[in-house]
């Protein structure tokens, strides 16, 4: 009678245990999100990425599994300035999670941390799908990645505080390899610095920021509106007065009419891994910028 | 640059000719070290520069505190031109009620549909609200189409809305019509739920901790919309009680689906329908039970719905109603016992072939079943209600759309309706559907 008493209460305390020993829940929105979590909280979170490197972030449906994801997540990590309003909102209304809703812990809108670019000044919808609050895609500019790092270790640190230390010497860690590494790619994106290209969607402005090169145009005649012929005939047209060194496109575009553009203008095409998992290469964050460098480079040749 | 040129320049004129030929190379050299420290310090400053724009930016871009509070707000216009070889006036869906204005396709020629403006935000950290007003071109109402609060800091899975709401049964419902993918409702939504049914009441709902996606739900409303009706002194309690779960999931990254069942209770007094061929006005009184099915199914390439995507939906609609029948309520009260088992279903497939343009199809089929009118009290035969006799109404419906962006769509849709017995309807509606505002989400 006595062991059963105390195999009942052994097995009691374990089954209150268990929510602490179990991983972190992280629902990130993009891969790159994901990629970062598992970087800083290794083996103690599992993550859940809700767009693979082949889907447009934009246009998302509010899935069930995604709901049945949302519903379980202790951290849901998101570019956030409107990228995701398509489907996002309807996750945190249908979820029944109170952990993760916009302004608790359990929330991470990237793109609060960073100095954000193309702000527009007007704010009109014949202009396009433009982000009142400026580029959401902040991913591309290593320096971002960093600080949303440093958020997103915070967060754990606040929500899992018995792993505490584990998460700071992770974090710590991390840094140290993103710094070297910065600092490696700066050398390595030196010949970009100036180089004109063509992109898809405004989606690259980050990187090209940070490696100083020029956009020449873009393929989507205004943001979010599919290229149109009209649009591609004046493209060929301005490419071959000062012609870019590149057109570049990433995993989720329809590389249709970059080829045209290419053949037309007689422009290499470069596609791009645009986010982790976009190309075999850059399997990782770190993959992720020495692929994109190593890419253009190429091209720049 | 110039800067640099020119004391290059200078130097150069400065100094003795034979010096400045045996120097030249060593000072083209430090010429190009000198321009390189230069441009980088030009780029370092640029790029402070620019972050300096940025921040300052985005700090006048924030708006100020009171209207950073305001709610989004959205509205939604459209605008049908309607072509019916039959006047729609004379629209029934013969073997069931509802009957001609509530079921009825727009007027002939241009209207403009109901126009939508939407408020919604979250209250605090607890609640949520929405307030959905349809304004009615014809009869000059704002409606309600739906203004409710719900929950947003429960936890383990549960929500709770109150206020009125489109019910969560079957699938269609629940979706205001500006995104349907045809420009009207299925037969089978139109007799069973009236067109589309919003109750006022509370809907508790609870997603499951699985991994499938599974919830539980249940609705307690008035009953003030059809199949329920009140009698005029209504009552305490619940008119209308409605269960409902779904199951979905995704196959692969290509292809998501869900599935639901849910079951509406109501009890009807005075459900008045007008019988337009006979001339009169007949009510209900009694039960109505109503099973729902539905299923949906999205593929798009590798997930991304961007160029080409398919979408197939379906539900089943099976009611059993048993209570008395009054014939022409206003004059003679004549009751009959009354007993029905009806259904109906429609299919439809929607594919979008390029990134702008869909094309899409819809068959519907009702069943009127078996209806059965006992006349023994009062002498009354089933020939008293024309509009009950047994029928098979069917249609088919083509449709392509053009969306330029998110925010536009226009539609041309043809459509041959034999709702009314042996009268077959050619209709065409060309429509245009719009949204301003605040980027709303779709439910999946």
């Amino acid at each position: 009678m006595k062991t059963a008493l105390k195999v009942l209460l052994a097995s009691f305390a374990a089954a209150l245990a268990w929510p602490a020993l179990a991983a972190l829940n992280v629902f990130a929105c993009e891969p790159e999100w994901a990629a970062l979590a598992q970087e800083l909280g290794g083996d103690k979170v599992s993550v859940f990425s809700a767009v693979t490197p082949l889907q447009d972030p934009h246009r998302l449906e509010a899935r069930p599994s995604l709901i049945s994801r949302m519903r379980g997540a202790d951290l849901v990590i998101c570019s956030g300035s409107e990228l995701e309003i398509g489907w996002l909102p309807l996750l945190f209304t249908q979820s029944g999670n109170d952990r993760i809703q916009p302004g608790s812990p359990g929330y991470i809108e990237a793109s609060q941390f960073v100095v954000k670019l193309e702000i527009p000044k007007v704010v009109d919808r014949a202009l396009g799908d433009i982000h009142p609050s400026g580029n959401p895609h902040i991913h591309l500019d290593p320096r971002n990645i960093a600080k949303v790092g440093d958020v997103v270790t915070e967060r754990f640190v606040e929500i899992d505080a018995r792993d505490a230390d584990y998460y700071r010497s992770r974090a710590e860690d991390f840094n140290k390899r993103w710094e070297q590494a910065m600092q490696k790619w700066r050398q390595e994106a030196q010949p970009l610095k100036g180089m004109p290209i063509v992109v898809y969607h405004k989606d690259m402005s980050y990187f090209i920021n940070w490696a100083s090169m020029r956009e020449a145009g873009s393929l989507e005649p205004k943001p979010g509106i599919p290229p149109t012929p009209t649009h591609l005939a004046e493209l060929v047209e301005r490419m071959k007065r000062s012609p870019a060194k590149a057109v570049v496109y990433s995993p989720y575009n329809n590389p249709g009419a970059a080829q045209f553009l290419s053949q037309r203008a007689n422009i290499p095409i470069v596609p791009l891994p645009f986010t982790v998992g976009g190309t075999p290469k850059a399997k990782d964050l770190f993959g992720l910028f020495d692929d994109t460098i190593e890419r253009l480079v190429a091209a720049n040749k | 640059m110039h800067r640099i040129l020119l004391c290059a320049v200078a130097l150069a004129m400065a100094m003795p000719a034979a010096q400045a030929q045996e120097s030249l190379p060593q000072m083209r050299d430090e010429l190009k070290k000198l321009q390189q420290r230069i441009d980088e310090l030009e780029g370092r400053v640029k790029d402070a520069e620019s972050t300096a724009t940025q921040a300052a930016t985005q700090a006048s871009s924030r708006p100020q505190a009171e209207s950073a509070l305001n709610p989004g707000v959205s509205v939604i216009l459209n605008g049908v031109y309607a072509n019916l070889s039959r006047d729609p006036a004379t629209y029934r869906i013969n073997g069931f009620v509802p009957t001609m204005g509530d079921v009825a396709p727009p007027t002939r020629g241009f209207s403009l549909g109901e126009s939508e403006l939407a408020f919604m935000a979250n209250i605090d950290h607890m609640f949520r609200g929405t307030l959905i007003g349809s304004i009615s071109p014809d009869n000059d109402s704002i409606g309600v189409e739906e203004g409710y609060i719900q929950t947003i800091g429960l936890s383990h899975g549960f929500t709770i809305k109150a206020g009125r709401f489109f019910s969560a049964i079957g699938y269609q419902n629940q979706i205001h019509a500006h995104a349907w993918d045809f420009t009207d409702a299925p037969l089978a939504m139109r007799v069973f739920l009236g067109g589309q049914l919003n109750e006022d009441g509370i809907q508790f709902r609870w997603v499951a901790p699985t991994e499938l996606y599974w919830d539980l739900g249940t609705e307690l409303g008035r009953g003030r919309a059809f199949p329920a009706s009140l009698s005029e002194s209504g009552k305490n309690g619940a008119g209308s009680l409605n269960f409902f779960t779904h199951v979905g999931g995704d196959i692969g990254q290509s292809i998501a689906w869900q599935t639901g069942l849910s079951h509406l209770r109501t009890n009807p007094r005075e459900r008045t329908f007008d019988d337009p061929t006979a001339g009169v006005s007949d009510s209900f009184n009694g039960t109505s039970r109503l099973w729902v099915a539905s299923g949906i199914l999205k593929w798009s390439p590798n997930g991304n719905p961007t160029y080409n995507n398919l979408k197939l939906q379906g539900e089943y609609f099976r009611r059993k109603e048993d209570g008395t029948l009054v014939f022409d309520s206003p004059g003679a009260a004549l009751a009959n016992g009354y007993d029905s088992r009806q259904s109906g279903w429609y299919a439809q497939g929607v594919y979008q072939f390029l990134p702008t343009w869909r094309a899409g199809y819809r068959y519907d089929r009702l069943d009127s079943g078996a209806v059965s009118i006992d006349t023994s009290a009062s002498g009354l035969t089933a020939a008293d209600f024309p509009i009950l006799a047994g029928y098979k109404p069917k249609k088919h419906s083509l449709m392509v759309d053009w969306s330029p962006s998110e925010f536009s769509r226009i539609r041309l849709q043809y459509a041959r309706d034999y709702s009314r017995m042996g009268q077959p309807d050619n209709q065409v509606f060309l429509q245009y559907i719009v949204s301003l505002g605040a980027h709303g989400a779709h439910t999946f």
